[in-house]
């Protein structure tokens, strides 16, 4: 194990280094320019735009500016945004606590609703509340979230004034009447998001415990005398669980990218807010970063989830 | 309940922090306001503004945009600055100088600034010329990479005098010599701040995201891209501000920034609104406030290529010497003006955001010109083109001559009003028997990089659309747009502004004399002239002037706006009812 282990991770590090390598190239050798913003102002001279690259560092040669942005983000403050004048890694400290609260909210909720959901489905399987379930997913797969979200904010914000449409990101939580306005302003991004992960995580499990279902030892189990409880608990969940784990270990990273689109609607100043105002204002070493650490995290969790399969399943060793 | 203390620590990236580390939204990196109340849109004492774009940094001299210096001015002043009628109110400044009070010398080589007596800093510190001066040496130092330096490019020197008194000297005599320390610009840094971040390391400098200003307000909170807060500065000169905070709000998109004021009232500002007149007169409709629209000196306008696109000549296109085929002929220009029905631009896409311009200078109002006038008339235009010879010879469909078919390329920068703009034209050129491509080209590259041959500065098409802005009153250097030794070209990379590379020896002339006019009539006859010939010649087809719509609670009051400055220049005066 610890051998398997050993290895996994010398090979995760050429591979890092070389996503770095193409994503930087590719960001690099994109058209678009920090400096786009200036440019219909006629206060930018020519002079004052070479100045203004200089200070960014872009007059210098592609490989020059890959190894300063590696060097920065192995130390740690992955360098300084063009457009922001303050560390990358500030940035995301700053935003990734309201990202981990809104899309990991969503994201622990989804799954404890997709399980039981998905469950019951499989085992109640072709009957009235399977048929309603499985509608109900597909719509919540198939609406994409800005529109469920525009439908929330005409209804919750607009018709019925209940809730906010603007997240605010300076509210302090320090006692029960700040945590409602928190719970308040969090609710409608939050069940946009979990609408949709249900929906997803719901039809994996069902399709995965159906599959075990049918097999075998599941009739050889029912045959010994167990409860359906106990083939359910002991026997089917166990294996139907490797692929639902390879998804959801795999769905983590994406919660510290947050949710582009949902975030932007609802104005929660999370990393998919900034991924998205970043690549529009060709903000290189914000995207870079950001891409990168979700590049990380994929090695990593993928790593957890071949760990994973080795407690779920004792016949499968390193 | 207290929930602050948990995973305040930034490592929570293991999964199984996720549900705690929800609770870090609570954790407040300045930690500073918790004795400040829980409010709402309708608490008197905070006023909630909604940017869509959100500000990025509070140092308005390193800023790549205007929202930047919307967000800087409730904290940084600049000496003066101009009012809606285009006269000077002083600021920091004890008075304006002018030729009378000896300020400006009578060979306009200097000016000599007073400033405020016992003006200080919201740190305490006294506000003095040696902050003036540095201000200058931070904008002009190469390595600091500022964004604003325009004004102070005919800068010779600035000194102090003592420590009221600045004094600046231009290289030459300057008929415009109130630009430097004036306006958006002209906001002025704290040397005690910044001093020891004069250089390539300006962008690290503690004072750019908590900006130490003699302004009302002082910034309490600020998350890059998303919130300012800011709250009285408790050492400021003037009046206490009736708002006891400020939140300002950015990101999101404009038709929802307005919503949140007209129609739920969640925010009580929303600033430089863009959308659709009818969008805003139903959002209008909700009762919780009203739109305001400012002129603004930006005018959106058509640019016509003078040199051929279509035609290498030593690697590159569009070569200045090289004329347009067909763009080149004046009747064709003017054919092209006529069959653009600007009303309906306007009216249409604009509504009360933009007026029909006829002019290239449209602002400010004392140097406009009466002279231009605007027509719609596609009949005249034909019979224009069929008079040069264009006539559809082969029956294709479009008219031609020497075997030149007269195709146009018409590129802007992915937008949706521009679009449009961009399909009313096609439509009208193309009925007078032109064949008409558009393009858009995503803005970061169709403003950015001018190597890039795509770039606005390169115009490798024919006719280009988007608005270009004079920032101040005296809009000498805004003149110079169509100056020959401007001409973007290969030689220069593409760096000038001319990229009509439109070039005419009579304007050139009319330019050289502005240089050297001081008399205030006289001006106005050079611009209006030379206003006049562009648009007599058709160097340029104006489609409208644009205004800034913000949207404005009912509950406002004080707003005082001006087209040369910050919305929020005067935001200490603002109130709630």
């Amino acid at each position: 194990m610890g051998k398997y282990f050993f290895k996994r991770i010398l090979i995760a590090v050429p591979t890092l280094i070389a996503i770095s390598v193409v994503i930087y190239l590719v960001l690099a050798l994109a058209p678009g320019d920090p400096l786009g913003e200036l440019a219909n102002s006629p206060s930018i001279t020519p002079e004052i735009r070479e100045n203004i690259r200089r200070a960014l560092g872009l007059d210098q040669p592609i490989y020059i500016r890959y190894f300063k942005w590696a060097t920065a983000f192995i130390t740690g403050n992955m360098g300084y945004s063009f457009v922001t004048p303050v560390p990358v890694s500030e940035l995301i400290w700053q935003r990734l606590p309201t990202t981990l609260w809104v899309v990991g909210t969503a994201y622990v909720g989804s799954v404890l609703i997709a399980f039981p959901l998905g469950i019951i489905s499989a085992l109640k399987r072709y009957t009235w509340l399977d048929q309603m379930v499985t509608t109900v997913a597909f719509a919540g797969f198939s609406i994409p979230p800005f529109f469920t979200g525009l439908l929330f904010i005409l209804l919750f914000s607009i018709t019925l004034g209940w809730l906010p449409f603007i997240y605010d990101s300076t509210l302090v939580v320090n006692d029960s009447r700040s945590f409602l306005l928190q719970m308040k302003q969090s609710v409608m991004p939050i069940a946009v998001l979990t609408v949709f992960q249900t929906a997803v995580l719901m039809r994996y499990i069902r399709a995965a415990v159906i599959e075990q279902l049918t097999m075998d030892y599941v009739r050889t189990a029912y045959a010994k005398g167990l409860s359906s409880t106990q083939v359910m608990t002991r026997h089917v969940l166990r294996n139907a669980l490797i692929p639902v784990v390879t998804l959801i270990a795999l769905d983590i990273p994406t919660v510290f990218t947050g949710a582009l689109v949902t975030e932007q609607i609802f104005r929660v100043p999370g990393i998919g807010s900034l991924l998205i105002t970043s690549i529009t204002r060709s903000d290189t070493p914000v995207v870079m970063s950001i891409t990168f650490i979700y590049a990380i995290l994929i090695v990593i969790f993928n790593l957890v989830a071949d760990v994973l399969y080795g407690v779920l399943d004792p016949r499968i060793r390193y | 309940m207290r929930l602050r203390t948990f995973a305040c620590r930034p490592l929570v990236l293991s999964a199984v922090a996720l549900l705690g580390a929800g609770w870090v939204s609570a954790c407040n990196p300045a930690g500073t306001n918790t004795d400040s109340t829980e409010t709402s849109a309708a608490d008197v004492g905070t006023l909630k503004l909604l940017y869509w774009q959100a500000p990025t940094t509070l140092n308005p001299h390193l800023s790549p945009g205007s929202k930047d210096r919307e967000a800087a001015s409730p904290v940084l002043e600049p000496l003066a600055a101009y009012t809606a009628d285009e006269t000077l109110e002083p600021i920091l400044a004890a008075e304006i100088p002018t030729t009378e009070n000896g300020g400006i010398s009578a060979d306009r080589t200097t000016v000599t600034w007073r400033l405020k007596e016992g003006v200080l800093w919201s740190d305490g510190e006294a506000f003095d010329a040696d902050d003036v001066v540095f201000t200058y040496r931070f904008i002009t130092t190469p390595e600091v990479g500022a964004t604003s330096g325009e004004f102070y490019g005919d800068v010779e020197s600035v000194e102090a005098v003592d420590a009221q008194t600045v004094k600046i000297t231009f290289k030459q005599p300057t008929p415009a010599p109130m630009s430097p320390f004036v306006g958006g610009s002209g906001m002025i840094l704290p040397e005690h701040v910044f001093g020891d971040y004069l250089g390539a390391n300006a962008r690290s400098a503690p004072g750019n995201t908590a900006p130490v200003g003699t302004n009302a307000f002082q910034v309490t909170e600020f998350k890059s891209g998303d919130t300012v807060v800011y709250e009285p500065n408790p050492n400021f000169r003037g009046e206490v501000p009736s708002f006891t905070r400020i939140e300002l709000k950015g990101g999101g998109d404009t038709v929802s920034a307005a919503r949140a004021v007209l129609q739920t009232g969640e925010s009580d500002y929303a600033w430089n609104v863009q959308a659709e007149p009818a969008v805003l007169t139903s959002l209008e409709a909700g009762g919780k406030g009203a739109m305001t629209y400012v002129p603004k000196p930006a005018m959106e306008r058509i640019y016509i290529n003078f040199s051929d696109p279509n035609k290498e000549v030593n690697g590159e296109r569009s070569q200045k010497d090289t004329p347009h085929p067909f763009l080149s002929e004046k009747p064709v220009r003017e054919a092209i003006s006529l069959a653009i029905d600007r009303e309906t631009i306007t009216t249409q896409l604009y509504g009360e955001a933009g007026t029909v311009a006829t002019n290239f200078l449209v602002s400010p109002e004392k140097y406009a010109s009466a002279n231009t006038e605007y027509e719609f008339n596609l009949e005249k235009a034909a019979a224009l083109l069929d008079e040069a010879g264009w006539k559809d010879t082969n029956g294709d469909g479009v008219r031609d001559k020497d075997g030149v078919e007269m195709t146009i390329l018409f590129t802007s920068s992915v937008n949706p009003v521009r679009q449009k703009t961009q399909e009313i034209v096609k439509q009208s050129l193309e009925s007078i028997g032109m064949s008409v491509e558009l393009k858009s080209v995503e803005a970061g590259v169709y403003f950015g990089d001018a190597t890039n041959p795509d770039s606005v500065h390169q115009f490798n098409s024919d006719l280009q659309l988007f608005t270009f802005d004079s920032e101040t009153p005296e809009p000498d250097s805004y003149m110079e747009l169509y100056a020959c030794d401007q001409i973007s070209q290969k030689e220069n990379q593409w760096s000038k502004e001319n990229s009509s590379r439109y070039c005419n020896l009579e304007y050139d002339a009319l330019l050289d004399q502005l240089a050297t006019e001081v008399d205030p009539q006289k001006r106005t006859d050079l611009f209006v002239a030379m206003n006049d010939l562009l648009i007599e010649d058709v160097a340029l087809i104006p489609l409208v002037q644009r205004s800034e719509g913000y949207a404005i609670a009912s509950s406002l009051t004080g707003l005082d706006f001006t087209p040369w400055a910050a919305s929020t220049w005067k935001i200490n005066s603002w109130g709630k009812q």
